[in-house]
């Protein structure tokens, strides 16, 4: 992997960079230590984040940029004539992308001549047959355009690959040369440094703001794309939701509004098991529990939330789905047959509440014990029970919060992926029967990237717009909660 | 003055204390009711816990032990010739292993027909194992070989309770005789049971072989994933925590970073998949089902929970000591680099070790960037094709033997599961630990 | 130890409400009241002076056991009102609280409008039959409070939106509407400006026509100010009790008169 390679050279010379800036400061200064102006290892360190930040920065970008470069320059050269019927540039392009790594592995594979892959004009029954011995997905065969546009893209990545390697070892031989230079005595190596490392940790810092706008971006462009294929009202407002699972667009009924009611379905018998009961928990372990009880029942609850969401998944697939069957369903307990088969609103909702109780409850005993006690004392003093004041002076205090937290654990529900895709079944139905399957946006989601339509399809594209719809909703929420939460946390510091 | 003046708020007729009066014992029985819901919330918060773990530990555990048939097998020089030269080869071994194996059971004083349909439902195809391996060790012709065998996932079904004789349905995978003729081969002490280390180390086998299939692959996988977020999350973390809580000036660009990270620790996780198709897969072009890609997504997943754990571990820190070393001429960046963090370190491993475990146990976006459905079939070759090499993680693996139609693979998803929360367990045991032997109170 | 010690006091003119003998008190290890014997009259202003913890306060939260709400506290001997012992098994703290109200030293009115504010005890304790009824007692209490006048035009608006002294004598209100016989105060002026102060203290005599009230102060002034009886606690010990005039002005324990001289606090 080169550019594994290239990190490690530069990381080296970072490493000589170092030592030898060290020692240059040192012989320079007459002295001794003491002629310095900051300690040795500050000259080292000059030098050696002259070389990183440089070389591993444009390292960085010309990555993020060359595929950027690549893809317009390789999308010029097809003609708008050999676009098929009902596919886009989009399509066509992800087509050359596919040929072109396939291309790539198959000569490495062996199972292409190399002589082959820079043929402009092969036999393209053979290109398809070594591509297919490579065990590379090739849909139908491949075009002469198509090769050709695969050429072009493998030709032009290695060079971009050759002039970014030059680029960036140059970019560290000046680096330290630079850096090496600076090492004298008088030299203020510390306060440069500090300042480097002070950029450096701004630099993480805006991590976060950097995936942000990943998140947004990368939604935003695929779901434009997606409704350039398919239009956004009937997106919206459909009350059918049925993808074709050959077919490019056209067929298929892509409609939000079944998701998002299961979605909803599902986060209510969640919240209608989680919220009383981790309410009550925290009541009792906050208001009632004993030092020791407490000590032992709470971290006890917390573990339910440590549990990753696949053990509920299963859990819900493989115990409470059948239990509920055995009740609910055919020949069961109560003898009735609502329930179908495992799969339904309820098990995935059950499932959900058990896992969001802890939640709840540490949300909310953090907010009530932040209830000041002058309040309850208020309570008391006038002869309240202590029910009585938990009810009517410490929740009404605590409700705001309590609200955030709830909202909280809303989105979390309506985000939760592998408990709905194991526990809620792929049937899209707006039906009001809990012990029916229905499914979410978060199991569409995955259905619709994990399945073998193309990632140019609007059989594909529509997760992005459905992931945008929940993006906007759970931040929606989370705004809200947060807000109120903080809000409510100021009141009493 | 302090004369009683009698006016009309005098205070009732003084009631006596010493008995409880109607109205106070509803509100006493009210009280009590209260404390009983909360009791029982727990209760029942607990009661789910144990439902859980009792149906993991019972549905799981079977995972872990294998049915194995067990015969002493001599293949002669001739036998082997002989066997090579017919036109079914593995026939002819299957002959010869089925006759060594009524020969052992009449040695232990047991009559049993063994034909070689029954043999073939309870073994699977034994002839090709067989020849495989005389084939590829001629020196132990003649010599007596141990052979263990796996039986098939009905007949070990039946050894672990998921197959019974009431309600047995015969099937052209598995006849009521069978079950006599295992029975008799238990007897015999010839079918017994033993720890299954092929699922503790094996790589997953194929859809219709669910007795091969191990965890050991998709632990390598999410071992080089974890690695991946470690080594990205916790230094980019720590600087970013080092930058908020000491160096940032109140402004707006800290407190829209401080937004950001709050929400983005809301943030579902399948967005994060969805963010690491577009941008790792579809447009930076890295490799798909990669550990590599796996990490990266993790770790933009798992930086706000480190960023925030981080934060309060260095909020903890007194001022005073801050104070100490810029009092001896000591930089910012000095103060906060030698005394700072270090008193701070703790904190922070246990909060990177908890945001770890959260990322291990993470599934969701591992499913867009095509670490499911892929059968990990081997370790990588080597530490740098850890990264890159298709893999699955053991989450995700879970989720693929969850979603497969042979219900002998669910047996395997729960022994999967038992592997992940062992290693979750040791992480927060881990923490647990840092945080009682070192935790600071100030 | 020292049963037998009898108080100095002036002509006996009211019936005894509380009466302690021999309380300790204890929070965990440490011995927070020793051997307190007090007799507190009915209808009278009773004052509790001493320096920062020397447990008046602590003393005062045993008379209606609102000590019980903290875990490690440990109450031992005897407290009677009217007679009847307030540490029996048979008697219901909450029954007791109802019947010996507390203001507290920082207002604490509830997140509530200030009319909830005043009917929650009435609610709670069921004296009201009917809106019109609870109406009355809020009313009844406000005025009582000294503050119906300033809050009648808004009597939805929470509680919290009131100032400081208006606060705390919502708090007074807010106890008196639940017709208690005792009326406990934890310092309620120490939170407020001197305007507040000397409303609150102008409440506090007035109360004293229909309560028995116990205040506990930090300023001395402010006891010889609204009460007719002081007790001076020092680390725990009840060192003299009697009338306030003659506390302040005839102590008969040194200590009192070093606290009193400002020698000692």
């Amino acid at each position: 992997m080169p550019v594994l390679w290239l990190f490690l050279i530069v990381l080296a010379v970072a490493i000589l960079g170092y030592l030898l800036g060290r020692a240059r400061a040192l012989s320079a200064a007459p002295e001794g230590r003491r002629g310095l102006h900051s300690l040795p290892v500050y000259y080292g360190a000059n030098v050696a984040l002259k070389v990183l930040v440089p070389a591993l920065g444009i390292l960085i970008l010309w990555l993020l940029v060359q595929p950027f470069v690549i893809d317009r320059a390789v999308s010029g050269t097809i003609p708008d004539s050999d676009i098929a019927e009902g596919a886009s540039r989009g399509l066509v392009m992800s087509e050359v992308a596919r040929v072109a790594d396939g291309v790539k592995a198959a000569v490495g594979a062996g199972t292409m001549p190399a002589a082959m892959a820079a043929d402009p004009s092969p036999d393209l029954e053979a290109v398809t047959q070594a591509l297919k011995d490579a065990g590379q997905v090739v849909t139908g065969d491949v075009t002469q355009t198509v090769f050709a546009a695969a050429q072009k893209y493998n030709a032009m990545a290695a060079q971009g690959g050759l002039y970014m390697t030059i680029l960036v070892l140059l970019a560290a031989a000046a680096g330290c040369v630079m850096g090496l230079h600076e090492a004298k005595p008088d030299f203020r190596a510390r306060n440069v440094v500090e300042k480097g490392i002070r950029a450096l940790l701004i630099a993480a810092a805006s991590i976060a703001i950097l995936t942000t706008v990943g998140i947004v971006l990368s939604l935003i462009f695929n779901t434009v794309e997606f409704f350039r294929l398919y239009p956004a009202s009937q997106f919206f407002f459909s009350l059918e939701w049925a993808p074709s699972f050959s077919g490019r667009g056209g067929a298929s009924e892509l409609g939000i509004l079944p998701l998002l009611w299961g979605t909803l379905y599902i986060s209510f018998v969640a919240l209608a098991v989680a919220v009383p009961i981790g309410l009550f928990a925290a009541i009792y372990l906050s208001e009632y529990a004993s030092p020791r009880l407490r000590a032992v029942a709470k971290p006890l609850l917390e573990v339910l939330a440590g549990i990753p969401t696949i053990v509920y998944g299963l859990f819900a697939l493989l115990t409470v789905g059948p239990l509920l069957v055995s009740v609910f369903g055919d020949g069961g307990y109560l003898g009735v047959s609502w329930q179908g088969g495992g799969r339904a609103v309820m098990t995935a909702g059950l499932v959900m509440g058990i896992m969001l109780i802890p939640f709840v409850s540490s949300l909310s005993d953090d907010i009530i014990n932040a209830v000041p006690q002058a309040m309850r004392d208020g309570s008391y003093g006038l002869g309240a029970t202590q029910s009585e004041t938990i009810k009517q002076v410490v929740l009404p205090a605590a409700l705001p919060g309590i609200v955030g937290a709830i909202l909280l654990a809303a989105s979390r529900a309506i985000g939760e992926t592998m408990i709905v895709v194991l526990g809620a079944g792929a049937a899209a139905r707006l039906s009001l029967n809990p012990f029916e399957a229905m499914t979410t946006v978060t199991a569409k989601i995955v259905s619709q990237l994990t399945g073998d339509s193309d990632f140019a399809s609007p059989e594909a594209l529509v997760a992005f717009a459905l992931g945008m719809s929940l993006f906007v909703i759970t931040l929606g929420l989370n705004v809200v909660a947060l807000a109120i939460v903080r809000k409510y946390r100021e009141q009493y510091d | 003055m302090s004369d009683a003046s009698m006016d009309s708020t005098a205070p009732r007729q003084s009631r006596t204390l010493l008995e409880t009066d109607a109205r106070t014992r509803r509100r006493n029985a009210a009280e009590k009711r209260f404390r009983m819901y909360g009791l029982a919330a727990i209760g029942i918060g607990l009661f789910f816990l144990i439902v859980l773990a009792a149906s993991i530990l019972r549905s799981g555990l079977p995972a872990f032990t294998q049915t194995v048939l067990s015969v002493d097998f001599v293949l002669t020089q001739e036998q082997f010739d002989k066997a090579e030269g017919t036109l079914f080869k593995t026939k002819a071994y299957e002959g010869y292993f089925n006759a060594a194996l009524v020969s052992q059971l009449q040695s232990q004083g047991l009559e049993a027909e063994v034909d070689a349909k029954a043999a073939e439902r309870i073994l699977g195809k034994t002839g090709s194992t067989i020849r495989e391996f005389y084939r590829a060790n001629p020196d132990q012709l003649g010599q007596e070989v141990r052979f263990d065998l796996s039986v098939s996932s009905r007949v070990d079904g039946y050894f672990k309770g998921r197959v019974t004789r009431d309600g047995f349905v015969e099937s052209r995978f598995l006849m009521l005789a069978d079950l006599d003729l295992v029975d008799a081969l238990t007897e015999g002490g010839i079918i017994r049971q033993q720890f299954n280390w092929n699922f503790v180390t094996g790589a997953d086998s194929g859809v219709d072989n669910p007795g091969g299939a191990g965890i050991g692959a998709s632990v390598v996988g999410s071992f080089f994933m974890m690695l991946v977020v470690l080594v990205l999350s916790l230094p980019i973390g720590v600087a970013a925590s080092i930058y908020l809580e000491e160096f940032a000036p109140q402004n707006r660009f800290t407190d829209l970073i401080e937004v950001n990270i709050s929400n983005l620790a809301a943030v579902p996780s399948i967005v994060f998949g969805i963010l690491g198709l577009a941008v790792f897969i579809q447009f930076m072009h890295l490799p798909q089902s990669a550990p590599l890609v796996g990490g990266l997504v993790l770790t933009l997943m798992t930086l706000p929970t480190i960023i925030i754990s981080t934060r309060a571990s260095l909020k903890a820190v007194p001022p005073s000591i801050r104070d100490a070393a810029l009092g001896l001429g000591a930089s910012k960046m000095q103060s906060v680099f030698h005394h700072v963090l270090p008193l701070a370190a703790p904190g922070i491993l246990t909060g990177t070790i908890i945001g770890l475990a959260q990322a291990l146990g993470e599934t969701a976006p591992l499913l867009l960037i095509g670490m499911v459905g892929f059968v990990a079939r081997g370790y990588p070759e080597t530490f740098a094709a850890g990264f890159t090499d298709p893999n699955s993680a053991m989450p995700a693996q879970i989720y693929t033997w969850a979603s497969r139609a042979d219900a002998g693979f669910y047996e395997k998803a729960w022994g999967g599961i038992i592997v992940l929360l062992l290693f979750l367990l040791t992480m927060n045991i881990i923490a647990i630990i840092l945080r009682r032997r070192f935790e600071r109170r100030w | 130890m020292n049963d037998m010690r009898i108080i100095e006091r002036g002509t006996l003119v009211n019936d005894i409400k509380i009466s302690a003998k021999g309380v300790q008190v204890y929070y965990a290890d440490n011995h927070a009241i020793k051997d307190v014997d007090v007799e507190i009259e009915d209808k009278t202003v009773t004052a509790f002076i001493g320096p920062s913890g020397c447990g008046k306060s602590t003393f005062l939260r045993c008379l209606n056991r609102m000590n019980d709400t903290i875990d490690i506290c440990r109450v031992e001997g005897h407290i009677a009102i009217d007679g009847q012992d307030i540490y029996d098994p048979q008697v219901d703290p909450v029954q007791l609280r109802a019947k010996v109200g507390m203001v507290f030293q920082k207002p604490n009115p509830f997140p509530k409008s200030i009319y909830d504010n005043i009917a929650y005890g009435p609610r709670i304790h069921g004296l009201a039959r009917n809106k019109a009824e609870l109406d009355e007692i809020v009313e009844k209490s406000l005025r009582r409070g000294a503050i119906w006048d300033e809050v009648k035009d808004r009597l939805d608006a929470p509680g919290t939106s009131l100032s400081g002294g208006q606060q705390q004598r919502l708090c007074i209100a807010r106890a008196v509407a639940t017709e208690p016989e005792v009326l406990l105060m934890d310092e309620p002026c120490s939170a407020l400006d001197p305007i507040a102060t000397s409303q609150v203290e102008e409440l506090i005599d007035e109360l004293r026509q229909s309560f028995s009230v116990v205040i506990v102060t930090h300023s001395m002034q402010q006891a010889a100010r609204v009460s007719q009886k002081t007790a001076f606690f020092h680390l725990g010990n009840l060192v003299e009790y009697g009338e306030t005039g003659k506390i302040f002005t005839n102590p008969e324990d040194s200590r009192t008169e070093s606290y009193i001289t400002g020698r000692i606090g």
